[in-house]
Formats: C-alpha cells, sequence, structure tokens
C-alpha cells in the first residue's frame, strides 16, 4: 500500500540572487583621527535592498562604531542623506539595484556642513538659514466666523511643488556656492520661504522677499542646477529660487 | 576616488546684515539687460566688420579710421565697450566671489578686477573720441596714403 502522492513535486520557489557589493565609507572619529579616511565593507546584499540595509548590515554584524542618522527608513523623515557614488541621495530611497556594483560604492557624509563623525554632520547652520526665512504662516486678520482661511485649487496649486521639501539638507549641501563660504541662504531655505511667498494665505510676504534679496539671498544663485538633481522629492528648486528671484523685482508674489 | 571638498569643522556665522542700497539685485539685471543688448551689438558688429561688402578683406586701417570717424559707429562701439568691459567685471567678481576664500585674496583681486575696467574703459573711450587718422601738422611719411587726398 502505497500513500498518495503528487504527481510532480510542488514548485520550488527560486532562490533570490545576492551580491557582494563592496561599500566604501569615509569614516572619522573626532576623539582619534586627524582627517577623514576611506575603509571599505563587503556585505551581501540583494537587488531591491537599499544603502540604509547595507549601512545596517555593517552597523548590526561587522562595526557597531558605524554612525549615521535614519528614522524613518523610507524617505519621509529626512535623517539620511549622504553622498553615495558623488551624488547627494537619502540611502532610504537608493536601491542596490540602481548602483553599479562592480566597483565599491562610496558612501560620505554631505558636504559644507560641519562633520562631527562618520556620515554625521552638524546640521545647525543649515537649519539655522532656514529659521531666518520665517518658515511660518503669518496672517494679521482672523478667518471669517472663526473658520478655516480658504483657498482656491490654483492658489494652493501655486507653491505645492515646495511644500513637498523634508528639509534632508541634499539640495544646500549639494550646491558649490553654499561650499565656498556657508554664507549662502542655500536651496532649501529659499524651497521654505518660496512655500510661504506664493501662499494666498500669508501676508508677509514682503518680509521674506526682503530678506532674500540680499549679499547671500538669491543673488549667488548660478543655476547650477545641482539642487534639482539632489532633491529626493523631486522638487524644482531652481524653479522655485528663480520664481523668488521674479517675485523680488516685481516687489510682490 | 571621487574628488571631495574637505568639510569645514565649525559652524559659520552668518555676517550681519548691511544696512543700504542692495547692488546685488542691481548687478543681477545689469548682467541680463546687457546680455541681450551684447548679442545684438557684437552680432552686428560682426557682421558689419566681416560680411557686408568685401567682408574681411576689406579690414585695414583706413577702414577703422573710416567707421570711428562716424558718430553712429563711434556711440556703437563705445555701448559695447561699457556694457562688455562692466559685464565682463561684474561676472569676474562674481567668480571671486565664490572661489576665493580669504578675505584678504577677494580684496585684492576685486580691485584688480576693478582698476583693469576703469583704465580700459576710459582709455577705451578717449580713443573712440578723439581718434584722428590724419592729426595735423604731422610729417607725411607718418600718414596713411589716404590722408592726402583729405
Amino acid at each position: 500500500m502505497s500513500t498518495p502522492t503528487l504527481e510532480s513535486p510542488p514548485a520550488v520557489p527560486e532562490e533570490i540572487q545576492s551580491f557582494t557589493v563592496t561599500l566604501s565609507v569615509r569614516r572619522f572619529n573626532p576623539e582619534v583621527d586627524d582627517e577623514p579616511h576611506w575603509e571599505n565593507f563587503d556585505v551581501e546584499m540583494y537587488a531591491t535592498d537599499r544603502i540604509l540595509d547595507a549601512l545596517h548590515k555593517i552597523k548590526w554584524e561587522q562595526d557597531g562604531s558605524l554612525s549615521f542618522r535614519r528614522s524613518c527608513a523610507h524617505g519621509i523623515c529626512g535623517s539620511d542623506a549622504m553622498r553615495i557614488n558623488g551624488r547627494n541621495r537619502l540611502a532610504c530611497k537608493t536601491l542596490i539595484k540602481d548602483l553599479d556594483i562592480t566597483k565599491p560604492v562610496t558612501v560620505e557624509a554631505i558636504k559644507g556642513l560641519p562633520l562631527e563623525k562618520d556620515l554625521i554632520v552638524d546640521m545647525e547652520p543649515f537649519f539655522a538659514s532656514f529659521r531666518e526665512v520665517q518658515p511660518f504662516l503669518m496672517a494679521q486678520n482672523t478667518p471669517k466666523d472663526g473658520k478655516e482661511r480658504i483657498q482656491t485649487v490654483a492658489q494652493r496649486e501655486r507653491f505645492d511643488d515646495t511644500t513637498k521639501c523634508i528639509l534632508c539638507a541634499a539640495c544646500t549641501s549639494s550646491c558649490p556656492v553654499f561650499w565656498t563660504d556657508g554664507q549662502y541662504f542655500g536651496p532649501a531655505a529659499i524651497v521654505n520661504a518660496h512655500r510661504f511667498i506664493f501662499d494666498s494665505r500669508d501676508e508677509n510676504a514682503a518680509v521674506r522677499l526682503d530678506i532674500l534679496n540680499d549679499k547671500e539671498g538669491v543673488w549667488r544663485c548660478r543655476t547650477t542646477f545641482n539642487c534639482t538633481e539632489a532633491c529626493p522629492r523631486g522638487i524644482q528648486v531652481t524653479q522655485a529660487i528663480a520664481e523668488v528671484k521674479q517675485a523680488i523685482m516685481r516687489g510682490k508674489p | 576616488m571621487t574628488s571631495t571638498i574637505a568639510a569645514p569643522r565649525s559652524p559659520y556665522a552668518r555676517a550681519p546684515r548691511k544696512n543700504g542700497v542692495n547692488w546685488e539685485k542691481w548687478g543681477w539685471i545689469y548682467m541680463r539687460v546687457s546680455g541681450v543688448v551684447l548679442v545684438v551689438l557684437i552680432f552686428g558688429h560682426l557682421f558689419v566688420n566681416l560680411l557686408v561688402g568685401e567682408g574681411v578683406s576689406a579690414l585695414d586701417f583706413a577702414f577703422v579710421a573710416g567707421k570711428l570717424s562716424n558718430p553712429f559707429w563711434q556711440w556703437w562701439d563705445v555701448s559695447m565697450l561699457w556694457l562688455a568691459l562692466i559685464h565682463g567685471g561684474n561676472g569676474m567678481r562674481t567668480l571671486v566671489n565664490d572661489y576665493a576664500t580669504t578675505r584678504v585674496a577677494r580684496g585684492i583681486l576685486k580691485s584688480a578686477i576693478l582698476v583693469a575696467v576703469v583704465v580700459l574703459i576710459v582709455l577705451g573711450t578717449l580713443v573712440v573720441f578723439t581718434f584722428d587718422a590724419c592729426p595735423a601738422g604731422q610729417p607725411a611719411d607718418l600718414l596713411p596714403t589716404f590722408c592726402q587726398a583729405l
């Protein structure tokens, strides 16, 4: 007596191919090193893994001293902007399959901000510029009947692109003018000013235009388009800066 | 390895904002306006000098002397001189602002640019408006041949 068996064995799930990826990470420990240096790590990765997963693997399995910022790991919090193969990217949105893994993938901290440790920079100068443009709604009037301030679809559409900013600093730290002396406000601050300058509910556009009509304001932009290329949210950053320039010339949004 | 920009270790402090006229905006507008005007002036200049009539073979001392005796071409050339030199000088100034890192280097380079622009504008304007191909009372063998016809 034989037990009934299936004619053909159930299809074995095809094994997903994995790759050995070499990550070249620019390390810096302020307590030991005078200068940053490059260190290579080999990690086993799938094509659908991200650079952030590779960094996690290194930190959890190889070298616990590797330091980097990350919070949500899904491209919303803006913590893990870094220079991957020489381009500013979010580590959590950069897939292994999109990189050339025949060579080591370089990972380093974003440029132009003071380096603190490994992939961590001091973001304070970046946020200081952001604060300077007064990125909050300023309206003197009270809305009718104590209700919300009404806006048409077209009025909302006007500044929709610049509401997407997650303040990851990928744009500002890709800007060659910002690299020179760090005095330039930087694309991110201008994008966030743009978001309120062109908001029909806001009444202090003139103040922000005056702040950005500065020696270190919008006029230092050379339209290099590095910021637009770097933005992980696809904001047309250079266009936003140009629109602020136009608004300054008109004297109103 | 990718070329890297050394990261600063200490935070920057933004220089306090100066009051007064903001020249950056006017500099930016000047670059756009003069650029458009210069396209017309320079291509007009090249067209008249190199293509019209006999073309480039007509270019000689007499051709230039003839043009510079005409008030229309005098003003054409002077506007080209002023617009182009200030346009170029301002462009060089922004380059210095972007690339010179120390205050002293910045000051020296920007003053050198200013001196070069002013000297060239003054000399050029002087030449265009005071140029005389046949100065009176000069020995005839030093003058171009067409002066005898005058």
